[in-house]
């Protein structure tokens, strides 16, 4: 849809959307979205509504928050704008563009939010909501993220999600959810709050539970600041507010028309075949022997460089390389090395880089679990599968594994070469939950819950192939001689299949088990909004998306589905 | 119920006496009214003034003139008589009979549109709560409180939609309409030019032809309402809205008239120090209320009026005259917008641009005001003349809104309109000078030095008749 394909590098001197502005330990992260300052033409983002670029800088402040500045406790988020919060994702945007787009819009943004809390809950970063006017839909949906929600009473300003009595489909990022599960409001109050298009106000707002505090606009400003404060003296964080932080310095990338080499992570695309390799390598030297030296060696921090590469590599393919339906998970390099930084990591918890590190590869695991792609973990030789990077196969739907060596290899080094091998390590066993709160080890053996505690036995050894499979871990352990037939056959059988079904069978193989708020946000998103963006009552030529604007009524075919 | 008597002290033609829903709501409503006329009414202690007072719907019923205490006012509930063929003449439910009930799908835009007319009503009488203090004649001060009774009628018809249809959400509603302030940080009223201040009497004449006559056209196209109850509630208060346009216009008159005749008697320009307003002086108000004024139209483009006109909530000025399908589901129009600083028109469906649409017929109403002043001007042998700024000066809503531009339609950069604003806007010396003139005159019969009296006075009495009693 954009001219070019889209990045998601974008630096706070840049912005166009946002600024962020730091003041001891109080972050203010301010919307002011210009309106001609849209990612793809065609529409103006009024009212401070967003479209993917408006995120993506929120997404990088975000980041720089935790990374940057480990000083701030508490985020405010507001709005430049005079009476207007934010009036959420725009909808000439959205009418205008593809299903595709819509839907991985979507999932950004739910991403970013789910961050949010996840630095709510583990990093002591209380998030703010200064809704000084309008909060409409994803604006609401945006001050549903924050720990607080302050609502500006004035007799005018209101909070809503219009989108069931205006446009006939469901708000987009946890709306729904997040009204019942995470505030509470009781369901027939929250019915009549989500189908009133122009929501509720002030001390409604309140009783209803939408919002902790409706405040008078004389007294708003100093209210918010003083709500900033007491959150920030109440914030866990470990750090204080002169604490160096680790600048996020520009990603370097080389890029081709066949793929993209990162330092640690590499892409290869094979349009043909419509799949993505992407592969992560291990470190090439032991880890630092403190967290200060980790600090010090800032961005290059191998964990944290390699996750802000694969982050960006998994961002730049589900935005820019729809069609490639088949990403390829390998990775490459020593085992032992990248168990000796998952024992650093594990050793010095509690320190906000390590911490901050360990919570983002988890969110850039969680990415891969929601996303639309059949993954295939390919376990070769000189791959290094273990612990952290461990994850990236549990993540695939499918793992294949080689059982010993490639016979050419073989012959090439002497008779030396090594099999492949995985190892575990405690990091999977609690240190990267999926977004259902589980362990890859406990969704993948959701029907034997006491194999993940057999599984802990073999921690910290190396498991060829034929051990890998008898314990569940791989899916097929071919040998040299089906390996690579298998493989092919699988992949192109796999890019035969219809991608809707795919998409939907593996998201029910992904979250075995219990929901959560966020699986559920996930799931109702691909299930049910999808469904409803796609049904005639929306998107139909008569349809109430597309009638939205021009003025005509939708007309809806009446049968419940 | 029982502690108020209905028909005495409200005159209606809704049946209040008959409707119990309608009293229980005035019942709580009705103190809370008067509670906030005595805070916020007219600040100005008078025995009583010479009012006109709707007591009925007919010719004879609608202008009831005499002296009565403002508190003692009987605001009343007036709906034009109904007329039981009337059709809904547009939108998708064209030649269907209109509602007389509110059609569940359609109830919080109903609800919305009567709420932001509503906080208008209100909003002037605060607006304008200290004129009374500077008054230029007993006859102007009369008609600064019949704007406001008539501002508070409005009010209460609103309130009355509010009560009669809207359940609890609309008594809610009807209550907020008197917690809002005009500029009040905590709880302003909806629309921005309600929030500005009426500082002086040339602002309030100018209120009265610039801001009424936004009234006047919003009225015009709820009027067509396929709600029937808001359709006849409009059109009852367009007769209202009517006055008030004529004090405005008789008001603006006599300013024009007063300051031609001193350029003439001293043979200046310079009239200040005559005890007059310069015109420049009034072009620079013109120019102020004309464009907030029509900031009051909303945005250029519109999907919200849209969706309105579809759904047959509101219709557009005169809408039976127009000779076109009623619906407008095909059909574009050019509406103006700024790019790369220049301003250029954009083919735009019809359906979205009906706010530039009724825009477009309150300038061409406008247009005839200043004409008339001109024509004073002339009289009076005077070269200058008035002129109506281009639409897109000195915005804040709509395609024009961050763009700078010029009375004559020029697109400028900063320093260009930095520069020019001190010509076109008013500046604190203007409205200090104003206020210096602002001295009350409560003499029956005489008048201030920088407005000319009226030709004629109200209801067949003399200019010099004592329209108001003082305390
Ligand atoms: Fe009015
Ligand atoms: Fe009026």
């Amino acid at each position: 849809m954009p001219p070019g394909p889209v990045r998601f590098d974008v630096h706070p001197d840049t912005y166009r959307h946002w600024s962020l502005e730091i003041e001891g330990s109080v972050a203010r992260l301010m919307l002011d979205v210009d309106e001609q300052g849209g990612l793809v033409p065609g529409y103006e983002l009024k009212l401070n509504s967003y479209d993917l670029g408006v995120d993506i800088e929120l997404y990088d402040a975000l980041q720089r928050i935790r990374f940057e500045h480990p000083g701030v406790k508490a985020v405010v988020i507001g709005s430049a704008k005079d009476k207007v919060f934010c009036a959420g994702a725009n909808i000439r945007m959205l009418a205008q563009s593809s299903h595709a787009w819509k839907v991985n819009f979507c999932k950004f943004t739910n991403e970013t939010r789910n961050g949010m809390e996840d630095a709510s809950a583990h990093s002591g970063l209380a998030f703010l909501a200064a809704v000084n006017g309008t909060a409409a839909g994803g604006g609401y949906e945006l001050a549903l993220a924050c720990d607080e929600i302050l609502l500006v009473d004035d007799g005018s300003s209101a909070v809503s999600l219009p989108e069931v009595p205006l446009l006939g489909v469901l708000p987009g990022t946890g709306g729904l959810v997040r009204v019942v599960d995470k505030r509470g409001v009781r369901k027939d109050l929250a019915d009549v709050f989500a189908t009133r298009a122009d929501g509720v106000r002030g001390r409604t707002a309140l009783d209803w539970g939408l919002v902790d505090e409706a405040v008078p606009r004389s007294r708003f400003a100093e209210t918010v600041a003083q709500r900033a404060r007491e959150a920030a003296e109440r914030s866990p964080r470990p750090t204080d507010d002169g604490t160096e932080g680790v600048v996020l310095k520009p990603l370097v990338r080389s890029e081709g028309p066949d793929g993209i080499a990162y330092t640690h992570v590499a892409v290869v695309l094979d349009r043909a075949a419509r799949t993505a390799t992407i592969t992560v390598a291990g470190p090439g030297a032991p880890p630092p022997d403190s967290p200060e030296a980790a600090v010090r060696e800032g961005a290059g921090f191998w964990p944290l460089a390699m996750t802000r590469e694969l982050d960006d590599a998994i961002l730049h393919l589900r935005t820019n390389e729809n069609t490639l339906g088949t990403w390829i998970l390998k990775t490459a390099g020593d085992s032992d090395q990248v168990a000796a930084y998952d024992a650093f990591l594990s050793a010095h918890e509690g320190h906000w880089l390590i911490d901050e590190t360990r919570h983002y590869l988890k969110r850039t695991l969680k990415r891969l679990d929601v996303t639309s792609r059949t993954l295939i973990a390919l376990l070769e030789p000189g791959s290094c599968f273990a612990g952290p990077l461990l994850e990236l196969a549990l993540a695939a739907d499918r793992q294949y594994m080689l059982d010993g060596v490639f016979e050419e290899e073989q012959d090439e080094q002497d008779g030396d070469a090594q099999p492949a091998r995985l190892r575990m390590t405690a990091a999977n066993f609690g240190a990267y939950p999926m977004g259902n709160g589980r362990t890859r080890l406990q969704s993948r053996f959701h029907g034997a819950p006491e194999h993940p505690d057999l599984l802990a036995d073999h921690a910290g050894k190396d498991l060829a192939a034929a051990e890998a499979l008898a314990l569940g871990l791989v899916t097929f352990a071919p040998d040299d001689i089906d390996y690579a037939d298998e493989v092919r056959l699988a992949l192109e059988e796999r890019a035969a299949l219809s991608p809707d079904a795919l998409t939907g069978m593996e998201a029910n193989h992904r979250f075995t088990g219990p929901e959560t708020p966020e699986t559920k946000i996930f799931g109702r998103l691909s299930a049910w909004q999808n469904w409803i963006f796609n049904r005639p009552n929306a998107a139909g030529p008569e349809g109430a998306l597309r009638s939205y604007g021009t003025g005509r009524r939708a007309d809806f075919d009446t049968e419940r589905v | 119920m029982g502690t108020i008597d209905y028909t005495g002290r409200i005159p209606n033609n809704v049946d209040l006496a008959g409707d119990r829903r309608l009293q229980r709501a005035l019942e709580s409503w009705q103190p809370k009214f008067l509670a906030w006329w005595a805070e916020m009414g007219p600040a100005l202690p008078t025995r009583d003034v010479y009012l006109r007072t709707a007591v009925s719907v007919g010719r004879e019923g609608w202008a009831h003139f005499g002296h009565v205490a403002l508190p003692e006012y009987r605001w009343g509930i007036f709906l034009s008589e109904r007329s039981p063929d009337r059709a809904i003449g547009f939108g998708r439910h064209k030649g269907e009979p209109v509602w007389q009930q509110v059609p569940g799908e359609h109830r919080s835009d109903l609800q919305r549109l009567i709420v932001v007319q509503g906080d208008t009503e209100p909003a002037s009488v605060e607006q304008q709560r200290h004129l009374g203090a500077t008054a230029p004649s007993l006859y102007d001060l009369r008609n600064l409180f019949q704007v406001n009774v008539e501002e508070g009628r409005h009010l209460w018809a609103m309130v009355y939609l509010l009560h009669a249809y809207f359940g609890r959400d609309g008594r809610e509603e009807a209550e907020a309409l008197l917690l809002r302030n005009s500029g009040s940080e905590d709880a302003p009223r909806i629309l921005g030019a309600f929030n500005e201040p009426t500082p002086d009497w040339l602002a309030f004449f100018m209120f009265t032809y610039f801001t009424d006559r936004d009234g006047k056209y919003q009225l015009g196209t709820l009027k067509e309402s396929a709600f029937d109850p808001l359709a006849r509630t409009c059109d009852f208060m367009l007769k209202e809205e009517a006055h008030h346009m004529m004090v405005g216009t008789t008001g603006v008159d006599r300013v024009v008239a007063r300051t031609a005749e001193l350029m003439r008697e001293h043979d200046t320009d310079d009239i200040a120090r005559y005890g007059g307003i310069p015109l420049g002086v009034l072009q620079r108000y013109l120019n102020f209320h004309y464009s907030v004024s029509l900031d009051l139209f909303g945005s250029e483009t519109s999907t919200n009026v849209a969706n309105y006109f579809t759904n047959g909530l509101k219709g557009r000025w005169q809408e039976d005259r127009r000779k076109d399908d009623h619906v407008l589901a095909e059909g574009h129009t050019a509406v103006e917008t700024v790019a790369d600083g220049r301003i250029t028109a954009v083919e735009t469906p019809l359906l979205v641009a009906l706010n530039q649409d009724l825009r477009t017929e309150y300038t061409a109403d406008c247009g005839s005001g200043v004409t008339r002043w001109n024509r004073i001007l002339a009289e009076y042998g005077i070269g200058e003349r008035l002129l109506l700024p281009h639409h897109g000066f000195n915005r804040a809503v709509g395609a024009y809104a961050g763009h700078r531009i010029a009375p004559d339609g020029t697109v400028l950069d900063a320093e260009q309109w930095a520069a020019g604003v001190p010509q076109w806007l008013p500046s604190d010396d203007d409205m200090a000078f104003v206020a210096s003139l602002m001295q009350p005159v409560y003499e029956p019969g005489r008048v201030a030095s920088w407005i000319a009296p009226p030709k004629q006075g109200i209801d067949g009495r003399p200019f010099a008749y004592e329209y108001v009693h003082l305390v």
